[in-house]
């Protein structure tokens, strides 16, 4: 039920200008609303994408939040990678990672 | 007949938001030009309005009241929802068609119980699409959505019912009706693995499309589904009511699995509307 409570407040922060500003201003009073875990309050609280893509969040509401952060396409890969190595495997959802880490693109590979 | 065009398109945010990264430009303007193809074809239909049968992306719902059909009856319509800079599409409105939009949704639900939303901001899933086909963003738009994303997901076999509802909506309305469904092939958008393709496994789906093979098209579980195309490849159920809809045989007109930071095999394809 909490992996719930945490999309919706991604999906309602993607959709509404108001929820964006209210994320960026003040964060605690948006995010009290919504029934975290610790560890889900935290990957919101600090936008960490890898701890949010490791605990289930569905790809497609994660992807807008990360745009909304600014963060880059490949950043955006490697940060979830990342998530994996530190947290271990997706916990939920259908968005896990199949391919073991590798890059499917030529570009954007270092 | 009313309905007077039918196709299929890839609807992928890396399409105008990786654009300027792409390695292979050969590939990637071959695509382009297809697209442009595909608008004139739209173009040259003489369609009053453009349904877009969509697999959003939680721009409109979420699971709380997750409608497995809905079809969008506003006068007006917004999108993009993410960053312009990201997706590389300027915020812009849209419009809609609402009293054509709501005698279809009358005809649809003769036969498939449908959601309906006055309401409806458009994500990638549309905005990428008419970016290409209808650039100007002048010809209004009836959004249409399958649930494609969250599980438990609409069956295939009520998409293609679907396909074959709104094709007879289309055929009781005087106006000119265009319908293009957009979504993935194999594909897993937005993970570690974006920009993987399963090439056989999409020319084979292709195959049973272009040909209205409809038993072999809904013979595809979710489980061998995600397990050979992704998690996108849930959204084969835009171009399975499209083909629904059409009736006739498709001719493909585009399909590259070449362009991987696209993250799908893009594809083009247009159906012959049997009478």
């Amino acid at each position: 039920m909490s992996l719930y409570q945490l999309q919706k407040c991604l999906y309602n922060l993607n959709r509404d200008d108001a929820v964006k500003c209210a994320y960026e201003k003040d964060r605690a009073t948006l995010l009290q609303d919504y029934d975290l875990t610790q560890e889900e309050y935290l990957a919101l609280d600090t936008g960490d994408i890898g701890l949010l893509y490791v605990l289930g969040v569905n790809g497609q509401i994660l992807m807008h939040f990360a745009a909304f952060l600014s963060v880059e396409w490949f950043d955006y890969l490697n940060l979830m990678r990342a998530g994996i190595e530190k947290h271990g495997p997706v916990r939920n959802g259908v968005y896990a990672m199949t391919g073991g880490g590798q890059s499917f693109t030529t570009e954007g590979v270092i | 007949m009313s309905l007077v065009y039918v196709g299929v398109t890839s609807h992928a945010p890396g399409m105008t938001g990786r654009a300027h990264l792409v390695d292979n430009t050969a590939e990637r303007d071959a695509f382009y030009a297809s697209l442009d193809e595909q608008r004139k074809d739209i173009e040259n239909s003489g369609a009053k309005a453009l349904i877009v049968v969509a697999a959003e992306h939680f721009a409109n719902f979420f699971m709380d009241n997750m409608p497995a059909f809905c079809i969008g009856l506003g006068d007006k319509h917004e999108g993009p929802i993410e960053d312009p800079d990201w997706l590389r599409i300027e915020k812009t409105e849209v419009p809609g068609a609402p009293d054509l939009a709501k005698r279809i949704a009358v005809e649809v639900m003769q036969t498939v119980d449908i959601a309906y939303a006055e309401e409806w901001k458009f994500d990638h899933g549309i905005m990428v699409p008419l970016h290409f086909l209808t650039p100007r963003y002048d010809l209004p738009i009836i959004p249409v959505n399958i649930n494609c994303q969250g599980p438990p997901l609409t069956p295939l076999s009520r998409a293609w019912a679907f396909g074959e509802a709104l094709r007879r909506a289309c055929d009781a309305v005087p106006e000119k009706v265009a319908l293009i469904g957009t979504g993935g092939i194999s594909h897993w958008p937005a993970t570690p693995d974006s920009g993987k393709i399963n090439e056989v496994w999409d020319r084979e789906f292709l195959r049973r499309l272009m040909s209205q093979d409809k038993e072999a098209l809904l013979s595809y579980s979710d489980e061998e589904t995600y397990e050979q195309a992704g998690q996108g490849g849930f959204e084969i159920r835009t171009f399975i009511a499209a083909a629904a809809a059409a009736q006739g045989q498709g001719e493909l007109q585009y399909y590259t699995a070449e362009l991987p930071i696209f993250a799908v095999g893009c594809t083009v394809a247009k159906f012959s509307l049997s009478a």
